[in-house]
């Protein structure tokens, strides 16, 4: 008795490369719809408001997108592990208030600007300790953050407009290089470093791991819960970054600075094609995300649209944008 | 006990005790494996194979006992078991759905560059060879979740022996395999016995132990039973011992002649690769449907089901056309179909026996929408006693052994009271008591007058179970027969698809699943 069993004719090949390589370029292309979505809309801006099709402007559409757009990189290693920071919002508004409290105290620029990524970075490592070591579920953990954060805020700055006598880091949301504002050269350093580590890092594979399978990594010898700490301490840090763009601009901490930022990072991310179940997503994507959300805020107030209309549409364009996405991918056979 | 001349094991487990929760799942265990030894783990369904297994691979802690390697004890966690070169191929695969082969077969060892960033090529490369090695035939840039069961299965098999182990231990590889699927496996097994790796080999199949084993260990309720070499290791002697008694008849004749037609499939289609298939069973008739892993025999059961849209053709019920094509609309005409994948698509893992017993017929055991906890309880008991779990009613699904959590997938289906029940490879992973009770309820199911369909990759389950065969291939029928004096090289032919002058006998589906 043998085992050697003849293969029969009539059955396929167990690999079939061909195809393979057609799935993987639908795989890779989760972010082609938006991606479409979001050059249609450029060229119908660039007809219906001229002024949109403008360098000035383009630049203006990134600058104002580049706090959402940080948050959306940290909020997309977050989402890929199946995880969900509702937080950012309020950490926004901490640490641009932590940079500004400082700025009044007199501290020097370098002070206000590692303390407000300090406090990023532990706001983070506070969601992480909970989520990861006392395993309680990320909605929960990261609700209560945004609603004690925003108490910080509120006592940070006394509940008003918190203005110091000068701040030594204006530059970051105020002046160009070469013409490109720096908030949008911090914005680009944030996407190419977060592809990095998410891609050809070890980490950004154990990353994606955990999103596909966290039984498998767990089993696999992947330190899940320290990879999950940190993706809620990058998610802070890059609410740190945002939070000093925010206050560099603005010179003064509001109280309610970043409220509901956390929800059009999410959007996004979204947006991207990134999967709130986790393991599937990239940050092209988001980026993507982020900027189709600029534009059209940007095209809506190009045409004198009234803000709360401007509310109503975002919401259904919203919807509108990952109902074709699922439907590109409902008929690419997924 | 140790029936070997070697002079020291490689493993010497002493007194192993596991427990969940107070239950003692695996009790005072004793085992020692040897290099170039194939050691075949048998037992009932839930008596601690899988448990004992995973103490040795450092995923569960023992309570009591001792673990020796190479003569020295030792204590582990999933990293040092690794390191001290022990590995384990799963029971329920462990697959990154969304990663390509290669990062999964890197996952937990990736490959570093000297600047401590991902090395891809070489991760790459490293995948190329270790797929070699198992035979695979699939790239690695391929993203896991578009393999096949087996070919995923391939690729932790690919995993585990990517570091040259000591000890590799199969958890039950072959319940999801075809055919040749399972001749690579064999194959793999006995190079690495060649290799002088200690294995432990986990099944239910008679057939294999009686190929692979070199020694066989039974458990019973988590207790050492015995330890034979295989010359001593029949059937008969396996089994006994497994259960605690002889089992007389695994199959049962006398049902009632079959009634009218109940499921009746015309030109059944999805467009593509299935169909048109044309099908008719009967009131308390059994019909079975064999063919290759991938023929389309679980797609032809989601199209009857209205799983998945049907393209061309018609389901009738009793006569009555099924007009809608979704899962609820089949349901109320009296179809329901037993998945075979009770991990995702048959069983709620987080919740507990009762609630997934309940969970297709909650209109039974709720008035207004409100459910009837005591009604709950009822069903789940009497399920719990005429299916034989011993698991309590509370006990979460995730927590149960392979074959309990098949008969509560049963159970579940079952409870639907159907007219036509289709069940898809209903014995995967169950052990040969839990067999019989199967095939008995079934029987019994189908003399109450319900017409059943069975899909099977084991062809004595359908030569002994069923009253007619009917085989697909590549998206077809291509036979029917009714069950008489049917062998098994009649059916694998027409699912093979080749020509009858040529005798297609294929070792593994041609051996008795019990004697
Ligand atoms: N994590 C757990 N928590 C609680 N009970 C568990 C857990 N894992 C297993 N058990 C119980 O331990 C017993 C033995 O399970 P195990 O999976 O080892 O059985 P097995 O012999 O591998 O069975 P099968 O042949 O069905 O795979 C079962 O009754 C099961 O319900
Ligand atoms: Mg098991």
């Amino acid at each position: 008795m043998s085992t050697t069993t003849t293969a029969p004719p009539s059955v396929p090949p167990v690999g079939d490369a061909r195809r393979s390589a057609f799935r993987q370029f639908l795989d890779r292309s989760d972010q082609l719809g938006i991606g479409v979505a979001l050059v249609l809309l450029v060229v119908l801006m660039a007809i219906i408001a001229p002024y949109f099709w403008s360098v000035n402007n383009l630049l203006e559409v990134m600058r104002q997108v580049s706090a959402i757009a940080i948050l959306a990189a940290g909020g997309t290693f977050v989402i890929l592990t199946a995880g969900i920071d509702l937080s950012v919002g309020s950490a926004l508004g901490v640490t641009a208030m932590v940079a500004i409290v400082l700025s009044s105290a007199d501290a020097p620029a370098i002070v206000s600007i590692v303390g407000a990524l300090a406090a990023g970075a532990v706001i983070g490592a506070i969601n992480g300790v909970f989520i990861s070591r006392f395993a309680l579920p990320a909605f929960i953990v990261t609700l209560a953050a945004l609603t004690f954060l925003r108490g910080f805020v509120y006592v940070g700055t006394g509940g008003t407009t918190l203005i110091p006598d000068s701040i030594g880091y204006g530059w970051i949301g105020q002046d160009s290089i070469l013409g490109v504002p720096y908030a949008v050269v911090i914005m680009l350093v944030v996407y190419v470093v977060g592809w990095f580590v998410l891609n050809r890092t070890v980490f950004g594979r154990q990353v994606m791991a955990i999103g596909g399978n966290a039984e498998a990594a767990r089993l696999s010898g992947i330190p899940v819960r320290r990879v999950i700490f940190l993706v809620y301490v990058i998610s802070g840090l890059t609410a740190g970054v945002a939070g000093l763009i925010v206050a560099s601009r603005l010179e003064s901490a509001v109280p309610d600075l970043g409220t509901g930022y956390e929800l059009n990072a999410i959007a996004a991310i979204v947006l991207g094609g990134t999967s709130l179940a986790g393991g599937r997503g990239s940050l092209v994507g988001t980026f993507i995300g982020a900027i189709f959300i600029a534009v059209i805020t940007n095209g809506m107030t190009l045409l004198n649209v009234q803000s709360f209309y401007q509310q109503i549409i975002m919401g259904f364009v919203i919807l509108l944008a990952v109902l074709i996405d699922r439907l590109r991918r409902g008929t690419a056979g997924d | 006990m140790a029936i070997e001349n070697s002079p020291r094991p490689v493993v010497r487990l002493r007194g192993i005790v596991k427990r969940f929760a107070g239950v003692t799942v695996v009790n005072g265990v004793d085992l020692d494996l040897f290099a170039g030894q194939v050691h075949v783990l048998a037992g009932e369904n839930g008596a601690g194979k899988s448990t004992l297994m995973k103490v040795l691979a450092g995923i569960h802690k023992p309570d009591a006992g001792t673990i020796e390697i190479d003569g020295e004890q030792r204590s582990f966690d999933v990293r040092t078991a690794k390191v001290a070169g022990i590995a384990l191929v799963h029971q329920e695969l462990l697959i990154a759905p969304n990663l390509s082969v290669a990062d999964n077969l890197a996952m937990g060892r990736e490959y570093r560059t000297g600047l401590g960033t991902l090395n891809r090529r070489r991760t790459r490369e490293r995948a190329r060879e270790q797929l070699a090695r198992v035979g695979a035939t699939f790239p690695e840039t391929e993203r896991a979740e578009h393999l096949s069961t087996g070919q995923q299965q391939l690729v932790e098999i690919a995993r585990s022996i990517a570091d040259n182990p000591k000890v590799l231990i199969f958890d039950e590889p072959s319940a999801a395999l075809s055919a040749r699927e399972v001749a690579n496996l064999f194959r793999i097994v006995e190079e690495q016995r060649a290799a002088g790796t200690a294995i432990v080999y986990i099944t239910h199949r008679m057939d294999e132990i009686e190929k692979l084993a070199d020694v066989v260990t039974v458990l019973r309720d988590g207790k050492f039973v015995e330890t034979l070499p295989i010359a001593e290791a029949s059937p008969e002697a396996i089994v006994t011992r497994m259960v605690g008694r002889p089992i007389e008849a695994l199959f049962s004749e006398n049902r009632p002649p079959a009634g009218e037609v109940v499921l009746d499939v015309s030109d059944l289609g999805d467009g593509e690769n299935i169909g048109p298939i044309s099908l008719e069973v009967r009131a308390g008739e059994v019909v079975g449907m064999a063919g290759l892993v991938g023929s389309g025999r679980t797609e032809f059961a989601r199209l009857v089901f209205g799983a998945d849209e049907a393209k061309t053709g018609t389901v009738r019920i009793d006569g009555e056309l099924l007009r809608s094509t979704s899962p609820m609309g089949a349901m109320r005409a009296g179809v329901a179909l037993v998945p075979e994948s009770r991990k995702d698509q048959g069983l709620v893992l987080g919740e507990s026996i009762a609630q997934n017993v309940v969970m297709a017929s909650f209109g039974s055991v709720s008035s207004a929408g409100v459910i009837r906890s005591r009604a709950v309880k009822k069903v789940t008991d009497s399920e719990r006693t005429r299916m034989g779990i011993k698991s309590p009613r509370d006990m979460k699904v995730r927590q149960l052994s392979g074959g309990n959590q098949q008969k509560v997938l049963l159970s579940k289906w079952l409870q639907t009271n159907p007219k036509v029940l289709i069940l898809d490879e209903p014995t995967r992973g169950v052990d040969v008591g839990a067999k019989a009770d199967i095939y008995a309820i079934i029987n019994a199911i189908a003399a109450k007058g319900v017409a059943v369909l069975v899909i099977s990759s084991e062809l004595p389950e359908l030569l002994g179970l069923v009253d007619r065969i009917v085989v697909m291939r590549e998206g077809r029928l291509v036979a029917a027969f009714p069950n008489v004096d049917l062998t098994e090289e009649a059916v694998m032919q027409h699912a093979f698809g080749v020509p009858s002058t040529q005798t297609s006998s294929n070792p593994i589906l041609s051996k008795k699943a019990l004697s």
